[in-house]
């Protein structure tokens, strides 16, 4: 079958090898290297609005009320009136930075960025089972972005019921005012993305299901296309439940149905809807919601667990026991939602079992950690930032994960669910951690993408001021989470009570600035070195995967010749018997060698 | 003071990254040889990296260290005011020392590791593919503990959420919500709060209650929170437009309300307000915030605004579900009293049905005397429209 493959892709090559205009190279590609280029520059381009907009509300929360110019320039006139942050902008950004980075920036850009990249290079494909679908994948991707975008000039203001969206606040435009057009722009643009993201699994699963170059067995994937095709077929099974509640709440708000709303007094009048209950929609969304975090998170450790692999020149440890948790992750992912919702009023029974559900995928979760410190140790460490940004993974990864342990437990969610606990737990070990296998992934593969290297001196200077702030910003708000803070208050002024944290506000908010500010370094980084950076050797790490054996220059097909064989796991680093110390996939065993791993 | 400190940690950061891409630089200098790739990690790079790394460790302790010291009052895991609460401090105590431990350790040998075996020129790393006994201990060991918690846990959570009504008897309390108001309806003599719905809301009865229902006659509103000292209570919980969700940090209280449905939370309050007023912890933070507080009206007086009010404590009922453009502002102040002081404020109120009698009386009365003298009618009118518009 390979052999037909190939055959048709070379003719294809030779056919269309001077036909390649401009929109057919960069903007309506059907190659999965540009497709994921794409990706990346949207991601980016998102990336900043969205880590923009966190710098502007960390201000408003550090000195609150006071004016600033920038306010008056990025907000306008109307939601910041003499450059004075009104409550409604505030509730609006929190709600657009959190859709933003959860589903733009982390589930979109990353997956789709390295999803398309790898699962054909690293699987020794052509390209992707479906080039069109890929492309529909992505305009679609890019129009809900547009769309997204869009809601935020509107009249009555974008969405600001919170990016998990619950009704009725969500559904009533006399509930909040971010509620009437904001709203309905932000459903259309989510139900468009996933749309974009069903598309975009599927063709993952198919490809990585279909595709495989001859030799390349299930278990001898990189551990990386194994993230990637768990992560598609959490998406495939959590993500239309999503859309069926954007598209019942669509009804609620514009059709007259009661899905989610019952008993409703607003605004001097009783509304007609009966019978239905907010409760449903937590259940919908958290369906979707929680996978989302993993859905975030797998991808970031399957570019984490190659990166340390190769850059610690040793095996991944436990190969079998990583994809062992992933699996189980993936299962147990499906079943915790609830503890969003102890205390939502759903029966408490349903706590006890959501618990239960939920303390155990800390099991994986620190077989995972504990297998990415027993890989380092021994190794030969060659400290690139891709390996420093994956080290940060794992440290945030811990100190995040542990936190969850509180959070997870239905007795002890009770007085710090929905604080300040709950924002730094879930910044530290979905956010920042997923942001960190991102970093990683583009420092390591930009090589294989761009065909130039990245600066490594604005490599690290970028890491070491973005761990220190990732630390300094998320660290100290789990205290005022434990001192009962709530989280979404514009300000905390009118309690008393909470003046003692006043300071830690400033604190949090001057690291978030300089945090922020030194991502322009990596952006500098990122733009100059795709035209001026040092030109990249074929393998550059030294590292065993499928994708450093294709050329430097990016062609149609991947590979000029036939597709290269595979003949041994990804792993084999410094593995006795062999003068280098590492050994690609597509070497022949020796005669006589053994492998060595399980 | 806080902004010169800023300045100069903004000044001395930038220094040092300044200092630190020169050692980058220097280090690249004639370090080249044929063919390498300058842009890929070379031996100085690891070894300045692994130190860093290794600073890095004690950057996390340190920032640990200064937080427990400067905001560890952990306020929230001491002194509770509810009786279950002190079985949820001690759950909270021991994960929180269990964290501290596994975070010490593991973010020790990470870093260490890096540190470690950073990269050199000949150094041959391990080839150690899996072991399936660490495996199995690693992974039973979390087991374990995890199993240990649940089991602890659960045990408190079916304690705090299951409530025997008929048994324990608690006396039944209404928290209803709305944009962005609390209110608190007691069920009176009876124990039994009138049936509700917001289809009946009218002039004064502002949460609905059915004034015809026998239930009902006895119901009293009450926009503070008075609750008696060591008697069990049970919330029923009520919202009329959107989520909100009734957080009582102090007694360890949380639980949503939910429009079209009731919820309800169940506790035994055991301290009173003067109580928690007077203990260490408490007065030391009210001490510290009075502090702040007159720091800044200096500030203000000499803007000329007016100063901010002493700080004294009270519990606090807080939203804690964002429902709206005034979501940070909506709290109600709680009262623990000694049963005797809570009984005395109960009786003093007025019941609803009452209440609405009154409002009826005194609006026939208007009527009546708007009735007697026409030609008067339209002033005040006018004026309610000129409040009303403002």
């Amino acid at each position: 079958m390979s052999h037909a493959h190939d055959l048709h892709i070379d003719d294809h090559a030779h056919d269309h090898h001077h036909k390649d205009t401009f929109i057919t190279k960069y903007i309506f590609s059907i190659d999965h290297k540009m497709i994921s280029k794409q990706y990346l520059l949207t991601g980016i381009i998102m990336g900043i609005i969205g880590v923009g907009m966190s710098l502007l509300f960390r201000m408003q929360l550090a000195w609150p009320e006071e004016s600033f110019k920038v306010f008056k320039f990025f907000l306008g006139e109307k939601m910041a009136p003499e450059g004075v942050m009104t409550n409604e902008a505030y509730l609006s950004l929190i709600t657009i930075h959190g859709t933003i980075m959860v589903f733009f920036v982390l589930t979109a850009a990353l997956s789709g960025t390295f999803s398309n990249l790898l699962i054909p290079l690293q699987l020794g494909a052509r390209d992707m089972a479906s080039g069109f679908l890929n492309m529909v994948s992505y305009w679609l991707f890019f129009l809900s972005s547009v769309i997204m975008v869009i809601s935020l000039f509107v009249e009555s203001g974008p969405a600001s019921a919170g990016w998990t969206i619950y009704p009725p606040l969500s559904a009533l435009p006399q509930a909040i005012a971010g509620s009437g057009l904001g709203m309905t722009l932000w459903l259309v643009s989510m139900a468009i993305f996933i749309a974009s993201s069903l598309l975009g699994s599927l063709n993952y699963i198919v490809t990585v299901l279909n595709l495989r170059t001859k030799g390349m067995t299930m278990t001898r994937m990189p551990l990386t296309i194994w993230a990637f095709f768990i992560t598609a077929v959490i998406g495939v099974i959590s993500f239309p439940v999503l859309l069926s509640a954007a598209l019942l709440l669509i009804m609620d708000r514009s059709f007259g149905t009661s899905f989610f709303l019952s008993d409703i007094y607003l605004a001097g009048e009783v509304l007609d809807y009966q019978g239905g209950s907010p409760v449903l929609f937590e259940h919908l969304f958290w369906f979707l919601g929680h996978p989302e975090v993993y859905i975030i998170l797998l991808p970031a450790l399957g570019i984490t667990s190659e990166v340390i692999a190769t850059n610690s020149r040793k095996p991944i440890f436990g190969y079998r026991a990583m994809i062992m948790s992933i699996l189980a992750i993936a299962f147990l992912s499906t079943i915790v939602w609830g503890h969003h919702m102890f205390v939502s009023g759903m029966n408490p029974f349903l706590g006890s079992v959501f618990t239960f559900t939920t303390l155990l995928i800390a099991i994986p979760s620190a077989v995972k950690a504990f297998n990415y410190i027993t890989t380092i140790w021994k190794g030969n460490l060659q400290l690139n930032p891709a390996m420093l940004f994956s080290i940060g993974l794992v440290s945030t990864f811990i100190t995040g994960g542990l936190t969850g342990i509180i959070l997870g437990d239905s007795t002890l969610d009770i007085n710090v669910h929905d604080t300040y606990f709950v924002v730094a737990h879930f910044h530290l070990v979905m956010g920042i951690s997923a942001l960190y296998g991102m970093f990683a992934g583009i420092y390591h593969w930009f090589p294989r993408m761009y065909g130039r290297m990245l600066n490594k001196t604005l490599g690290y200077v970028h890491f070491w001021v973005t761990a220190v702030c990732a630390y300094g910003v998320f660290f100290p708000m789990h205290f005022i989470g434990m001192a009962g803070l709530p989280r979404r208050y514009y300000t905390n002024t009118n309690f008393p009570i909470f003046d003692d944290m006043q300071d830690v506000n400033v604190v949090i908010t001057m690291f978030a600035l300089i945090g922020g500010a030194f991502q322009l370094v990596f952006i500098y980084n990122f733009f100059s070195s795709i035209f001026f950076g040092e030109k990249a050797p074929q393998n550059p790490w030294r590292s065993n995967t499928l994708e450093w054996t294709a050329p430097v220059e990016h062609m149609h097909g991947n590979w000029p010749g036939e597709i290269p064989e595979v003949h041994r796991w990804p792993y084999d680093y410094s593995k006795p018997g062999h003068d280098e110390d590492f050994v690609p996939q597509n070497v022949p065993m020796k005669p006589g060698e053994e492998v060595l791993h399980h | 003071m806080t902004g010169l400190l800023v300045v100069l940690v903004v000044v001395l950061l930038a220094v040092a990254l300044w200092q630190l891409s020169k050692i980058f630089a220097l280090t690249q200098i004639g370090k080249k040889p044929e063919g390498e790739v300058t842009n890929v990690a070379n031996d100085n790079d690891n070894r300045i990296n692994g130190y860093l790394l290794f600073g890095f460790l004690g950057f996390i302790y340190l920032i640990t260290i200064v937080c427990i010291v400067k905001y560890g009052a952990f306020p929230l895991m001491e002194d509770s005011a509810s009786e279950h609460g002190k079985e949820v401090d001690q759950l909270m105590w021991i994960s929180m020392i269990l964290i501290f431990t596994v975070q010490t350790i593991t973010q020790a040998l990470l870093h260490y590791f890096g540190y470690k075996y950073s990269g050199k020129k000949g150094q041959v790393a391990t080839y150690l593919s899996d072991n399936n006994k660490l495996e199995f201990i690693w992974s039973s060991i979390p087991a374990i503990v995890l199993a240990v918690l649940i089991f602890f846990g659960l045990f408190t959570w079916n304690d705090i959420m299951f409530v025997n009504e008929k048994e324990e008897k608690p006396i039944v309390i209404e928290i209803y919500a709305q944009q962005f108001k609390w209110t608190a309806r007691y069920a009176g003599d009876d124990n039994v709060l009138g049936k509700a719905n917001v289809r009946l809301i009218e002039g004064i009865n502002t949460l609905g209650v059915d004034l015809a229902d026998p239930n009902a006659q006895d119901d009293i509103v009450a926009e503070e929170l008075h609750l008696p000292k060591g008697k069990k209570v049970i919330f029923k919980i009520r919202s009329q437009d959107v989520l909100h969700s009734m957080y009582m940090p102090h007694f360890r209280a949380q639980m949503n309300c939910v429009p079209g449905m009731v919820t309800q939370f169940a506790f035994t309050p055991i301290m009173t307000t003067q109580e928690m007023r007077d203990t260490k912890a408490m007065t030391e933070k009210v001490h510290h915030i009075n502090e702040i507080r007159s720091q800044k009206s200096k500030q203000l007086e000499a803007e000329g605004k007016p100063a901010l009010d002493p700080y004294t404590f009270d519990y606090l009922l807080l939203c804690n579900k964002i429902c709206g453009a005034s979501h940070y502002n909506m709290q109600m102040k709680i009262v623990v009293d000694s049963p005797e002081d809570y009984k005395k404020w109960l009786k003093e109120k007025t019941t609803l049905v009452q209440a609405v009698k009154n409002a009826a009386k005194e609006e026939a009365a208007t009527a009546a005397a708007e009735a007697g003298k026409p030609a008067d009618s339209t002033a005040p009118k006018n004026d309610t429209t000129v409040v009303a518009t403002k």
